[in-house]
């Protein structure tokens, strides 16, 4: 399973890299295998603001829509929307093209209470033996 | 749980697996969509032995059939098939099926895999005169061979001239013995078999089947496809778009019903409701972008409640979600648009002919008749 070392990733499977001041965020390849077939995109309008932990954007895939959670708290700043015309880019390139929005938090701080590489790394390992 | 003779064949591809009424069935291989388009574009394997495998034997077999299914037993000749539908006396469907005639008093039904049990208790209840009802499913198996290149990988694999099979056609498998049977019938709107098996016989044929087909582009096809496949086709499910509560003119298979044909269960209700109309009409309805359609969802006409979602999938091969569900008569005409609201956003639907995808045209023609000689017993 692809967990790249240089991202943070919260428990329900969304990845986040700084970028400058702001936070770039995506779903894991761990989320992507699970949910196969994505087919559409509800992203934030940019300007939204948004609490870490809640609901900031739907991923729909063939069998059910999914809820993705802000990884901190912030304003959106971007959105891919070359994702929302091809949403099976989340499929073919989760980390890279397939990212989802921007984020310029509130506050420096959040962002080190997601959990490193390796914590999520067994995070999904704990899951999968169930 | 229980699990087919294929089971381990699924565990050795990987197969997302899921539970099913009680049955371990594989959901995927690989993906939804590029099974989905297997099949509509060179071949799909799937294992659907979890649908139930019924004989209706004797001398009065076609009578009870007759009472008890809204089709007409006598336009269905020896080696035929013939979609139909079983009511209760309220008109409600009880189950939807495929009757194989296999001889003159013989006949082979597929049942949904959820109403098995249902299905067997109220074929003996009802059953006329010298009737035999078995449940044959226990040891057997089903594979569905569905695409394009169907008929060319089965001619190969089983050895058998199955191209003169016409749709809806059945005939036994020499090869394998008196208990398989090959007829040309499936679940995805377009040309296929399916072959009724003892388990012994499932393995081979399967492994034939993917090891002939794949370098062809053939796949496994899992659950999630099979349903794909039958909403782009306007096909029924059992359970989701129709239930007890429903009439077949509701759900638009009046087409099935013989409604001159002398009492069968549920005729009367049939037959006033012809009369009266029906305060809900079955349609497709197609979205030009948006999300997916899911069972549930509001249908909104002038900014009121007009109607239910039931079925809804994305269409890889049409490149749109699609829907099918209930609405008020009036606005079941194709072009009329209706809302769709998915999370206090709203989506113009727009109602469509069913089917959404049509098929291939190219089937052989229905004239050729099963020789004699390969007619089961």
């Amino acid at each position: 399973m692809d967990i790249p070392s240089d991202l943070f990733y919260t428990k329900t499977h969304e990845w986040a890299r700084r970028d400058g001041k702001e936070i770039v965020v995506g779903i894991t390849a761990h989320a992507q295998e699970e949910l196969r077939d994505v087919v559409f995109l509800e992203l934030p309008k940019i300007g939204r603001t948004v609490k870490q932990r809640e609901p900031a954007a739907v991923i729909e895939s063939v069998k059910a829509a999914f809820d993705i959670y802000a990884p901190v708290s912030g304003t959106i700043s971007r959105v891919n929307d070359a994702a929302v015309k091809a949403p099976q880019l989340i499929n073919q390139d989760c980390y890279g093209q397939g990212w989802l929005f921007v984020i310029t938090p509130a506050s420096a701080e959040e962002l080190t209470s997601l959990m490193p590489a390796d914590a999520y790394s067994k995070l999904i390992q704990q899951d999968s033996a169930h | 749980m229980e699990k087919t003779a294929l089971h381990e064949r699924h565990r050795l591809l990987n197969a997302k697996m899921t539970d099913f009424h009680g049955w371990d069935m594989p959901l995927y291989y690989t993906s939804i969509l590029e099974e989905h388009k297997a099949v509509r574009q060179a071949l799909g394997l799937f294992d659907i032995s979890h649908m139930g495998q019924v004989l209706v034997t004797g001398p009065d077999a076609a009578a009870t059939l007759n009472h008890l299914m809204v089709s007409d037993l006598s336009q269905v000749g020896e080696g035929r098939a013939c979609y139909t539908l079983m009511l209760n006396q309220a008109g409600g469907i009880l189950d939807d099926l495929i009757m194989y005639r296999l001889g003159g008093e013989h006949f082979l039904i597929i049942v949904n895999c959820a109403n098995r049990t249902s299905d067997v208790e109220w074929l003996q209840a009802h059953r006329q005169g010298q009737t035999t009802i078995t449940d044959i499913s226990r040891g057997r198996a089903i594979l569905a061979v569905q695409g394009p290149l169907a008929c060319r990988v089965l001619e190969h694999v089983l050895d058998a001239r199955v191209t003169s099979l016409g749709r809806f056609g059945i005939a036994p498998i020499r090869t394998m013995g008196p208990d398989a049977c090959i007829a040309r019938t499936g679940y995805t709107g377009g040309d296929g078999f399916e072959l009724f098996l003892p388990d012994h016989h499932a393995q081979r044929v399967w492994d034939l089947v993917l090891s002939e087909a794949k370098p062809l582009g053939a796949q496994p096809v899992g659950l999630g496809a099979r349903d794909t496949l039958r909403v782009e086709a306007g096909l029924r499910l059992y359970g989701t778009d129709m239930d007890t509560h429903t009439t077949p003119q509701e759900v638009g298979l009046d087409w099935t019903v013989a409604i001159n044909k002398p009492g069968f269960i549920g005729k009367d209700v049939l037959v006033q409701q012809k009369q009266d109309g029906v305060s809900r009409t079955f349609i497709g309805f197609e979205l030009s972008q948006g999300p997916v359609p899911r069972q549930g969802l509001e249908l909104q006409a002038a900014g009121r409640k007009a109607g239910v979602v039931t079925s809804g999938t994305f269409s890889p091969i049409l490149n749109k979600p699609l829907g099918m569900g209930y609405v008020e008569p009036p606005l079941a005409k194709p072009g009329t648009e209706l809302t769709l609201s998915v999370r206090s956003q709203r989506h113009t639907a727009t109602v469509v002919k069913l089917p959404f995808w049509k098929g291939e045209t190219k089937q052989p023609a229905l004239t050729t008749p099963t020789p004699a000689t390969e007619r089961l017993p």
